[in-house]
């Protein structure tokens, strides 16, 4: 099985959000909710500024404090590339997760239930890339296996410095920011 | 794209027999309505083509339905513009269809212009009501007495029919307003325009200049996606811009030029490239024009010189010009769009003309490509009636340089004063003078001189508050329009064609245009039964099946060169037939023949410059009540230096209202402090602080720069208004 991920190039991200609105047209987010978003760090002081922009979702970590903590097992991790769900019929809608998770990936939906970024498996289930990562006009974000040494993830991240989100936090996230 | 000069547009329309005779009052139709498309719900998913309409930039599109049922926009992977992916605000496309302020059905107003009080009408009332007042019009003072302003390529029915009327007044703040000086710029150094979209070579480029152009912010698909490839191809990027834009995070070289000094940023580069031999000489030699005059005087200009006017280190002057020669020609110093900034706009972009033009990158692999599009004949209409009086605009010809297109603020004036001739009819499609024109008063108070005022548009805009009927239009996704044959790196023909109903009593621009011409009786100008009719007749001319394009949405011309090495043509329609280092007709009309630098007034103490740009999200004004667009940003802020906000004792996320130099005060905007802006300068985006209150979702939130705008500088060579020369403080009681 592979382990799905995503590479994404903070020299080429924008932060124009249109990741944002492809991901609430995709998947019917209501109006006042996000499953990803954008974050600019700004460091130095003016005019030597450095500045990162990153598009931010869940990690679909390895290791996740999120579905250990869900008393229900609505929140889990599918069999298919390691990523991780929300049962929405399951789901009781008690918040757990959305605590537990460091990265802040999860909120409650109107509708009750825990919500968050799905990696678009209803896409990659039928070999296309997620929907964020195929609106993307500055290409550059990228999906892939990161258990297959020739996906394009996996060679960014050999021939590229990266770093991830919160690598103190032990939870072992597969989304990696190149710089 | 050659632009026709305003002296060529009235010797072609003169040489033209009138033969429509024009039967005021006569041609009584009862308006039934369009016909509805009656798409059927089919199950699942359908897919049709169709080209986007959130900018102007005109992205070949995809739109989803599912279970009949608008779902998404996607980009179509034929266009060549979007190349499959659309920006933020393409993507949100379908919120323009969910949008609950849109207009909804015509509308009369009841009371005083500007207070929003209105009567429901149906089409017929509007429409008998707008072709009595244009009658009179038109008996009284002269069809040229109306007037239209226009934004994007919807307009080109209602413009049409305003031809048809008789009136050669017809304009779009695009121009003088914004990208008007640039155009003139380089006409007057290449013989040609940048154009729309602009013909730069950023994916091939390896060095990229930018001058207060915000790529990445100002979110140009097509633009935004080369810049990208650049940055991946590991080009040289320089950016000038007071403030740190995001195209500034991604720049070897950020230069934090003082506002109002580029002039001389780009005087001092030239005298280093012409001191330093560091030009083109071949090219030079084969296509320019003046050249040993030009070299002589910009060679004056030192980076000491430069560095006092705008604080950037003499060696940086030096670095920078060198790494512009190193890579020339594939060195592309952007032309901006925006360009109305200090009031000597066009001598800056014909200084960035001449930059190229000595890096030789016009018309090169990683410059200026030469663009060309898909030619499709015009539908052949009965001529329009003889035009009997000059436009209004550039009376005696006072800006001797705005050729091409008409300036906005001058029909304005035309319409307060009276001179040349009385305007008494204004027509507005698609733009929102309120913000687009500086200086609201005087917009004001050139509507009070109006008889009619008639707004078509999608959202109750600011300006259709002040109308006197305002026409509900259908959302691109509803409607056919004009085909797209923008000239491009690669010709094409892209089509806009209704995806789904309207919701309620809006109707296509030229369903409008074409009924207001049976009440005017017009209708002979209108000859198809429809949109389609139209789009057919012209499509058979170019040998193009209208079945085959609405199922593609893009077809593509046959390819052809695109750089002077592969065999485009190196034409200049310059009256040298070259590239004018120096120009004579400049010289000969009493301005600078080689650009110079003129020192602009610099804020007074305790007073900030405005500055003001684009977001990603957000269109001019058009968009803020777009809800997926508002869900991405809902309010602008002011950014301001974090040293100055801890100065005045303002913290992040308060709010603040900012006072200009002419006592106008803002709406309240939250502070954004931070290190990415000079001390000298505010910044804000534009388009907020919107004051139609049809806008609900929209109203007053933030502030508008607009509104602050009470000063503008007018461009002595085409009477562009410069926007950048206000002054504000900040006021923190809220
Ligand atoms: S769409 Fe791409 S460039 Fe824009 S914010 Fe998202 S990741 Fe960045
Ligand atoms: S992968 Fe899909 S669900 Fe996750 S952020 Fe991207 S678009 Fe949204
Ligand atoms: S640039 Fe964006 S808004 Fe403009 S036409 Fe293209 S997708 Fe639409």
């Amino acid at each position: 099985m592979p382990r799905y991920g995503m590479v994404i190039d903070t020299k080429k991200c924008v932060g124009c959000q249109d990741c944002v609105v492809a991901c609430k047209t995709e998947n019917n987010i209501p109006e006042g909710y996000n499953r990803d978003w954008i974050v600019t760090e700004v460091k130095g002081k003016f005019p030597t500024v450095q500045m990162e922009i990153r598009t931010e979702r869940c990690n679909h970590c390895s290791n996740t404090p999120c579905v250990s903590c869900c008393p229900t097992g609505a929140s889990h991790i599918h069999e298919f590339g390691g990523i991780v769900l929300v049962d929405h019929e399951m789901c009781i809608g008690c918040k757990a997760c959305v605590e537990a998770c460091p990265y802040d990936a999860r909120y409650i939906h109107p509708d009750g239930y825990a919500d968050k970024c799905t990696f678009c498996i209803h896409r990659v289930e039928k070999g296309q890339n997620p929907a964020c990562v195929e609106v993307c006009p500055t290409h550059c974000m990228y999906f892939g296996d990161l258990d297959d040494p020739n996906s394009e993830v996996s060679k960014l991240l050999q021939s590229r410095k990266w770093h991830v989100n919160l690598p103190d936090a032990g939870t072992e996230p597969n989304i990696f920011y190149l710089i | 794209m050659n632009s026709i000069s305003r002296r060529r547009f009235l010797k072609i329309s003169g040489a033209t027999i009138a033969t429509a005779a024009i039967l005021t009052g006569a041609g009584k139709t009862f308006v039934k309505g369009a016909e509805k498309i009656n798409r059927e719900k089919v199950k699942g998913i359908q897919k049709i083509p169709t080209y986007c309409d959130l900018c102007f930039w005109k992205c070949g599109a995809i739109a989803y339905l599912k279970d009949g049922e608008l779902w998404k926009v996607e980009g179509n992977p034929l266009d060549p513009l979007s190349k499959g992916r659309l920006c933020p605000r393409g993507t949100g496309g379908v919120g323009a269809y969910y949008d609950e302020d849109r207009l909804k059905t015509p509308l009369i107003r009841k009371n005083l212009r500007g207070e929003e009080k209105w009567v429901e009408v149906t089409w017929d009332e509007a429409f008998e009501f707008i072709a009595d007042k244009m009658n009179k019009i038109k008996n009284q003072y002269g069809p040229e007495s109306v007037a239209l302003f226009s934004h994007g390529i919807g307009g080109n029915f209602i413009k049409h029919l305003l031809r048809a009327y008789g009136s050669p007044n017809e304009t779009a703040p695009s121009f003088a307003q914004c990208r008007g000086p640039r155009e003139v710029g380089f006409e007057l150094t290449f013989g040609d325009v940048v154009g729309s979209p602009e013909r730069t070579d950023i994916e091939n480029t390896k060095c990229l200049v930018l001058i207060g152009s915000h790529l990445g912010e100002n979110m140009h698909n097509t633009q935004v996606q080369e810049f990208s490839h650049a940055i991946q191809k590991g080009a040289s990027i320089i950016v000038v811009d007071p403030r740190f834009s995001v195209a500034a995070g991604k720049a070897k070289y950020y230069l934090p030029i003082k506002p109002g000094t580029d002039l001389a940023l780009l005087l001092a580069w030239m005298g280093v490239i012409v001191r330093e031999k560091l030009y083109d000489a071949d090219y030079i030699s084969k296509y320019g024009y003046g050249f040993d005059k030009f070299a002589a005087e910009v060679s004056q200009y030192t980076p000491e010189w430069a560095y006092i006017e705008t604080g950037i280190e003499p060696e940086i002057i030096v670095e920078t010009a060198r790494e512009m020669a190193r890579y020339k020609p594939a060195t592309l110093v952007h032309p901006g769009r925006h360009a109305t900034w200090y009031g000597d706009d066009t001598q800056r972009s014909r200084a960035i003309a001449l930059l190229n033009a000595l890096l030789g990158s016009w018309g090169r692999k990683g410059g200026f490509y030469v663009p060309y599009s898909y030619s499709i004949p015009k539908y052949p209409y009965p001529p329009y009636p003889e035009l009997k009086r000059e436009p209004v605009d550039n009376p005696e010809g006072k800006f001797p340089f705005a050729t091409g297109e008409q300036i906005s603020t001058g029909i304005r004036e035309a319409t307060i004063t009276g001179k040349p001739y009385p305007i008494k009819g204004w027509f507005i499609y698609g733009t929102n003078l309120m913000q687009a024109l500086p200086n609201r008063d005087e917009t004001i108070k050139a509507i009070q001189n109006l008889d009619l005022m008639v707004v078509v548009d999608v959202v109750p805009s600011e300006i259709a508050g002040w109308a006197d009927v305002v026409l509900p239009e259908s959302v691109y996704l509803e409607r056919y329009d004009d085909l797209n044959t923008s000239p491009f790196r690669e010709g094409f023909v892209g089509i806009r064609q209704p995806v789904i109903d309207e919701p309620n009593n809006q109707k296509p621009n030229w369903w409008i245009a074409k009924k207001l011409a049976e009440k005017l009786g017009l209708e002979n100008y209108f000859p198809w039964k429809d949109a389609e009719e139209y789009l057919d007749t012209r499509l058979k001319l170019a040998g193009i099946s209208l079945d085959e394009l609405k199922k593609t949405g893009i077809i593509k011309a046959p390819e052809k060169p695109i750089y002077f090495e592969d065999g485009a043509e190196a034409e200049f329609a310059t009256p040298s037939g070259k590239i004018e280092f120096y120009s004579d007709q400049l010289a000969q009309a009493g301005f600078d023949p080689i650009p110079r630098y003129t020192k602009h007034e610099q804020p007074p103490e305790g007073y900030f410059r405005l500055l003001y740009g684009r977001s990603p999200v957000h269109t001019f004004s058009k968009t803020q009540s777009n809800p997926l667009l508002r869900d991405m940003m809902s309010e602008n802020e002011l950014w301001i230096n974090s040293d100055i906000a801890a100065k005045l004792g303002i913290r992040n996320g308060q709010k603040v209202k900012l006072k200009n130099q002419d006592g106008v005060i803002s709406d309240p905007i939250k502070v954004k402090a931070t290190e990415r802006i000079r001390k000298d300068c505010v910044y804000m985006v534009h388009g907020f602080g919107q004051k139609s209150r049809q806008l609900r979702s929209t109203y007053k939130k933030g502030a508008s720069d607009a509104e602050l705008i009470t000063k503008y500088n007018t461009d002595p060579l085409m009477g562009g208004t410069a926007m950048n020369v206000n002054f504000v403080t900040i006021e923190s009681e809220v």
